[in-house]
């Protein structure tokens, strides 16, 4: 690095810290104070001098790393340790991951706080494993896939308390009507690429959200549904105290009653759907129709000249992936036990988004590092209320510098040699 | 087999087939030549369904085919290896040819199939597991072929096998399209700039100028045919 980088990243430093300037000064420098009559307008000057100089300095350093790739020793050690994860240690990184999530809940330093975060990584992990089918595999950018999280929420919903059925019937069922929501986006969409395709999806997932706060008689509008059955463990309900001559989970096993139960049979549930997201798309990938999706993101035209037919592989990219999405839904629903419209607006359709893409566009480790990544981290600075949202952005900032193209984003290929397989 | 007759193709309102008339017999070599934007590319994606033809008829072995979707069409036994290759860059060269014979991978001949491309080219067989992207050009080429013939196709479209390959492999690769069609028994259809190789290739050949056919005969008389030279030939700077 000789003077002139220097001086040509503090050239472009001050330019960063212009653009910071004009974003954050009448953002964040003008506050409007009601003051008696009328609004009044305080200055607060110190901390936009404040972000204006924290963006110059995350500028330099960004440049100046830019310049000099030995500077920061650690961050490429730190890329080849992860690269040697996706290479051989792959299976066996897997392996310790699940063999933790399964003993997770009874670690002595877990508690209901922890469960809870665990149980919403993992409602992520699962959402981003299905987007990632649609959006990594078959390469079609949804940003609207909490629509799907919404419909497979309230066909659960509304089945459950009309019919009175089980989760385990109600399940399927939900997610049934999810890869026909699926299929009904994918219709019109055959046709789009890109960006066209992202402005569609994410007005598909607009209207479905609109729909729930209108359709009164259905859904019940904005106030949503209540009382939406819990899950039994296969037919022991989780109550203090069970109907006469019938058993609660407690009861039929001896055990002092305990909230957790529930709480971890809902980590156990949603650990389950996603290893199951997870195993199938796993599968699908060494099969013709997931091999297709993978071709069909590489190049659409060499796939019709090999007769791929990318009306059907695409409709069943989106079916299945919303299929996924569904059932998500459908343990959001009997988790939350109430569900209203607000749950499904257009930022979580960014934050899975953000998963797959962070991840590494069809990685199915790298949505797990993004999700416990993003979901955690947001968790960790939960105290700091609404600024956690800029830990979240933070976040992400740090990914895309020092991982431009996700954490994980070595395509694993689906036939190896006779001698690789293990 | 394959009998083109007063095709018509637009992209919007621009003409670019003005009533072109083909015919390819089986088991020959035939071989299109023309310059840039003579509709040679549109011509082969004309027939395999990409584009579709405003007027005219393509037939093949007796079927109409000109309105039929591409993926109809590769399963009726013509399939295209694209201008550019268009290989799957991110998926790997046995991936690649899997995804080729994707309209019949559950036949019990996909292993025999493979082998013969492998024994076709054995730089692939060396390279099964390496992505399609990190592949040279030619050998990307050798896999856009081998992975047509997955399909096990009546007739290949070959567009512009020489584009940007270097020339030894370009005679490589032109000796195994003859291989193709003499030992395998494949028709061929061959889009070619590179006019001199094409001719000497081709049984029959034609000449593309804007959209229309203008010569037509077997490819060693187009060679000594004056206009020809004069247009494609002369100089030799193709090649």
């Amino acid at each position: 690095m000789d003077k002139q980088d220097i001086i040509k990243s503090f050239k472009d430093s001050l330019f960063t810290g212009l653009i910071a300037l004009a974003l954050f000064g009448p953002i964040v420098g003008l506050r409007t104070a009601s003051k008696g009559e009328g609004l009044f307008i305080t200055p607060q000057w110190g901390i936009v001098f404040l972000l204006v100089g924290l963006c110059i300095f995350g500028r330099f350093l960004i440049n100046i790393n830019s310049f000099r790739r030995t500077e920061f020793k650690f961050i490429s050690v730190f890329n080849s340790k992860l690269s040697s994860i996706t290479e051989d240690k792959a299976k066996h990184f897997a392996i310790t991951g699940i063999l933790f999530a399964v003993v997770f809940p009874f670690l002595p330093f877990t508690d209901r706080y922890f469960m809870d975060v665990a149980i919403m990584i993992l409602t992520y992990i699962m959402l981003g494993w299905g987007l990632n089918i649609v959006v990594g595999l078959a390469g079609l950018l949804d940003l609207g896939y909490v629509a799907f999280y919404a419909v497979g929420a309230y066909s659960y919903a509304l089945i459950a308390t009309t019919f009175g059925w089980s989760f385990w019937i109600c399940l399927p069922l939900a997610g049934i009507f999810a890869a026909f929501f699926g299929i009904l986006l994918g219709f019109p969409v055959l046709r789009l690429r890109g960006d066209y395709l992202a402005i569609v999806t994410l007005g598909f997932g607009e209207i479905i959200r609109i729909i729930l706060i209108n359709w009164y008689e259905v859904t019940n509008g904005p106030d949503g549904i209540t009382g939406i059955p819990r899950p039994s463990f296969f037919g022991l309900p989780f109550k203090r105290s069970p109907d006469e001559g019938e058993f609660s989970f407690h009861t039929f096993f001896g055990l002092e009653y305990s909230t957790m139960h529930r709480i971890i049979f809902l980590y156990y549930l949603i650990l389950v759907l996603a290893l199951i997201t997870n195993y199938f798309t796993l599968k699908i990938r060494k099969l013709p129709v997931g091999r297709a999706w993978e071709a069909l993101r590489e190049d659409e035209i060499a796939c019709k000249s090999l007769g791929v037919n990318p009306t059907n592989t695409k409709l069943t990219a989106f079916a299945i992936g919303a299929m996924f999405g569904g059932f998500a839904g459908s343990f959001f629903a009997t988790r939350q036990a109430f569900i209203s419209p607000e749950s499904f607006t257009f930022i979580e359709s960014a934050i899975i988004v953000a998963i797959v893409v962070l991840g590494g566009m069809g990685s199915q480790t790298g949505v797990v590092l993004a999700s416990i990544f993003l979901i955690g981290i947001t968790e960790i600075f939960r105290d700091l209320e609404q600024y956690r949202m800029i830990a979240f952005g933070g976040a992400m900032v740090l990914i895309m510098v020092f991982k431009p193209k996700g954490i994980l984003a070595n395509r694993k290929p689906t036939i190896l040699m006779h001698g690789d397989k293990k | 087999m394959l009998k083109i007759s007063n095709v018509e193709t637009f992209y919007g309102k621009i003409q670019a087939l003005r009533g072109v008339d083909i015919d390819i017999h089986d088991g020959e070599i035939v071989s299109l030549i023309g310059s840039n934007g003579a509709g040679k590319s549109t011509l082969l994606m004309t027939i395999s369904g990409v584009n579709k033809a405003k007027n005219g008829q393509i037939i093949f072995n007796g079927e109409r085919i000109e309105k039929k979707e591409p993926h109809k069409i590769v399963n009726l036994g013509i399939c295209q290896v694209p201008e550019g290759r268009r290989i799957f860059s991110r998926l790997t060269v046995e991936e690649n040819l899997r995804l080729g014979a994707y309209i019949n991978e559950q036949g019990k001949h996909f292993e025999t199939d493979i082998k013969e491309v492998y024994d076709l080219f054995p730089v692939l067989a060396s390279r099964k597991t390496q992505r399609g992207g990190t592949l040279s050009g030619g050998e990307q080429q050798m896999l856009a072929i081998g992975r047509a013939l997955m399909s096990k196709p009546k007739v290949l479209l070959l567009d512009e096998p020489s584009l940007g390959i270097a020339p030894k492999l370009v005679n490589q690769i032109f000796s195994s399209i003859k291989n193709i069609n003499k030992e395998k028994n494949v028709t061929i259809f061959l889009v070619e700039q590179n006019a001199k190789k094409a001719l000497e290739l081709a049984d029959r050949a034609y000449v593309l100028v804007n959209g229309k056919v203008t010569i037509r005969g077997p490819g060693k008389e187009l060679l000594k045919n004056k206009d020809i030279q004069a247009a494609y030939l002369e100089g030799g700077a193709k090649n």
